[in-house]
């Protein structure tokens, strides 16, 4: 099993994600008496990557790839994939991974088996996603030949990649076919980006179960009684109810916090990416069955309506 | 301009659902299906679009005959007609395979744009509108918080990044782009668009006439399943007032959050 793994990296710097994938790359390759070779276009992270246990580096220098356009990392990949025959090409599941590895596969006409949370060698190499919205996990296989697979954040442990001395190896590509339908501008952030969720020790975060704007005000009396900031999913901020930067989850922020309290937050992966690192995480819901509580240290199976309103009388006379 | 939007019936996000006995389906009774959260802001996107720029939207679908519904839904909305792939055995295909499929019949209506959510709430592959690009050699682009039509040739989308960034892109028409949640606020069907949707038309096409449409599927689902729980959660149960009062406890013994 030869396994190429494509490392992101933003401005110098290895994605965090994508050195995730090279751990779990390494996993697949030690159960299948396989080899990996890490793949970068940017030769100042080669040295970092040569000190992980890989085959080789393979590094890319050409201007075009500096920055991220699709078109040109497709044809430096596709060139590569087709010279080097890897059987399994890895990725961090990454915004940026969105934009160019779907593509990749109707180019090498190759399976992809996106955003997997995992992989287990029983009888055959078997790659788990986690579907409907968290609710359920799959377990997929290829048939046969070729493909690419990416793995969600948080789906391996940095820490657990081992460590070698690799060879770079300098490969070349020809970027001249490969288009210029697409021109990405320069990146900036919105002015209204001010709070750092990260400052709190206490987050009280809502969800789509907090069912009206109105009713917003509930959990930002608990906060403030609290002494934390007021937070939400994705599904809030889209209904105009909090500004964007209270968002928590993979388009928003990650916080760590002292406690995370989850009111009525069902728990869709981009929501769990940004928050499962919180030290405590409360979660009162109505549904039992909502994901979160799978990761829960505490849950409460109830409505919202009732107990906040108490629970935030109780804290102010405590 | 000439808008495709391709749409996905998926369960309602509060449905419960239950793995049905072969482990690979759902048990449908108790489901209710939606349009998909993300395609829905994709819609208004083009309606909006075509209404700043005129041109047509059309609303795509593949899926079992009741997706037909989805179709019914965005044409009450303002899309101008549908296509139907009926494909009764699509869920056990591959999202290559199906690109295939789209990409083969959508074809022939040289679409200047190919609009679709930036992932769906059940499979959550987002990949298609990327395969489709590639299939039918068009820019594309992803998870857009903002579109501009520069001029008949060219538009420009606003990406979202990761933790907060943002960038403008510029892609030369045909495009095909993914839209993510939030980026305008979807309308609901008014009585008269609803009453619209019997005088606009449906195009029919069976995925087994898609040349493309592959017999088998590259990659297999071997098993739907709930997943194992990673941490030990203590339940805190009784009437609201005894939560409430358990939850203080909590706060100031266990974790310490209370002064």
């Amino acid at each position: 099993m030869k396994i190429l793994v494509y490392i992101q990296q933003d401005e110098g710097k290895i994605n965090s994600v994508s050195l995730e994938a090279l751990k779990g790359a390494q996993d697949i390759a030690a159960q299948t008496n396989g080899t990996v070779s890490a793949l970068s276009f940017n030769a100042d992270v080669c040295s970092q990557l040569a000190g992980y246990d890989v085959a080789e580096v393979l590094v890319v220098e050409d201007d075009n790839l500096n920055t991220f356009n699709p078109l040109f990392y497709l044809k430096a990949l596709e060139d590569i994939a087709k010279a080097e025959s890897p059987d399994i090409i890895v990725f961090g599941h990454t915004y940026e991974a969105r934009d160019w590895a779907p593509r990749l596969s109707a180019r090498l006409d190759i399976p992809f088996i996106s955003d997997c949370i995992g992989f287990k060698n029983e009888d055959e190499l078997t790659f788990i996603r986690s579907i409907y919205q968290g609710k359920f996990n799959s377990d997929s296989v290829v048939n046969n030949g070729a493909f690419i697979v990416s793995f969600q954040s948080g789906a391996f442990r940095v820490d657990g990649l081992q460590s070698g001395s690799a060879d770079i190896r300098q490969v070349t590509v020809d970027l001249s076919g490969a288009g210029d339908s697409i021109a990405p501008e320069e990146k900036f952030q919105e002015a209204e980006q001010a709070i750092d969720l990260n400052q709190a020790d206490v987050i009280v975060s809502v969800g789509r179960g907090i069912g009206k704007e109105e009713n917003i005000e509930l959990a930002r009396e608990l906060s403030k009684t609290l002494g934390g900031e007021i937070a939400s999913s994705r599904p809030v901020v889209d209904a105009g109810w909090l500004e964007s930067s209270r968002q928590v989850g993979s388009s928003g922020q990650t916080v760590s916090p002292k406690l995370y309290l989850a009111l009525g937050i069902s728990g869709a992966i981009q929501h769990i990416v940004g928050m499962k690192g919180s030290k405590n995480i409360v979660v009162i819901n109505k549904d039992k069955n909502a994901p979160l509580f799978e990761i829960a240290d505490y849950g409460v199976v109830g409505d919202i309506f009732e107990i906040v309103p108490k629970l935030t009388e109780k804290l102010q006379n405590a | 301009m000439k808008i495709c939007v391709l749409i996905k019936q998926v369960p309602d996000k509060d449905s419960s659902l239950t793995i049905a006995d072969d482990h690979l389906t759902l048990v449908e009774n108790n489901i209710t299906w939606v349009s998909n959260e993300s395609d829905n802001y994709a819609l208004e996107e083009a309606l909006q679009l075509r209404e700043k720029h005129g041109g047509e939207v059309i609303a795509c679908t593949l899926g079992k005959d009741s997706a037909r519904q989805v179709l019914k839904d965005a044409l009450a909305k303002g899309a101008d007609r549908g296509i139907f792939i009926s494909d009764s055995s699509f869920e056990s295909l591959d999202v290559l395979s199906l690109g295939k499929v789209f990409a083969s019949t959508l074809e022939k209506e040289n679409f200047d744009l190919i609009m679709s959510g930036l992932q769906s709430d059940d499979q959550g592959n987002s990949q298609l509108g990327l395969i489709i690009a590639e299939l039918l050699n068009m820019s594309h682009g992803t998870l857009g918080m903002g579109t501009e039509i520069i001029d008949d040739s060219t538009i420009r989308l606003k990406k979202e990044l990761e933790g907060g960034w943002f960038q403008w892109t510029k892609l030369s028409l045909p495009a095909s782009i993914s839209i993510q949640s939030g980026i305008n606020s979807p309308r609901y069907a008014t009585l008269k668009g609803i009453m619209m949707v019997k005088k606009k038309t449906v195009d029919e096409i069976n995925a087994s006439d898609v040349a493309s449409r592959a017999s088998a599927s590259n990659i297999t689902v071997k098993k739907l399943y709930v997943p194992d729980k990673t941490k030990e959660t203590q339940f805190i149960e009784g009437s609201p007032d005894e939560i409430s009062e358990q939850l203080v406890k909590l706060f100031k013994n266990d974790i310490k959050v209370l002064n």
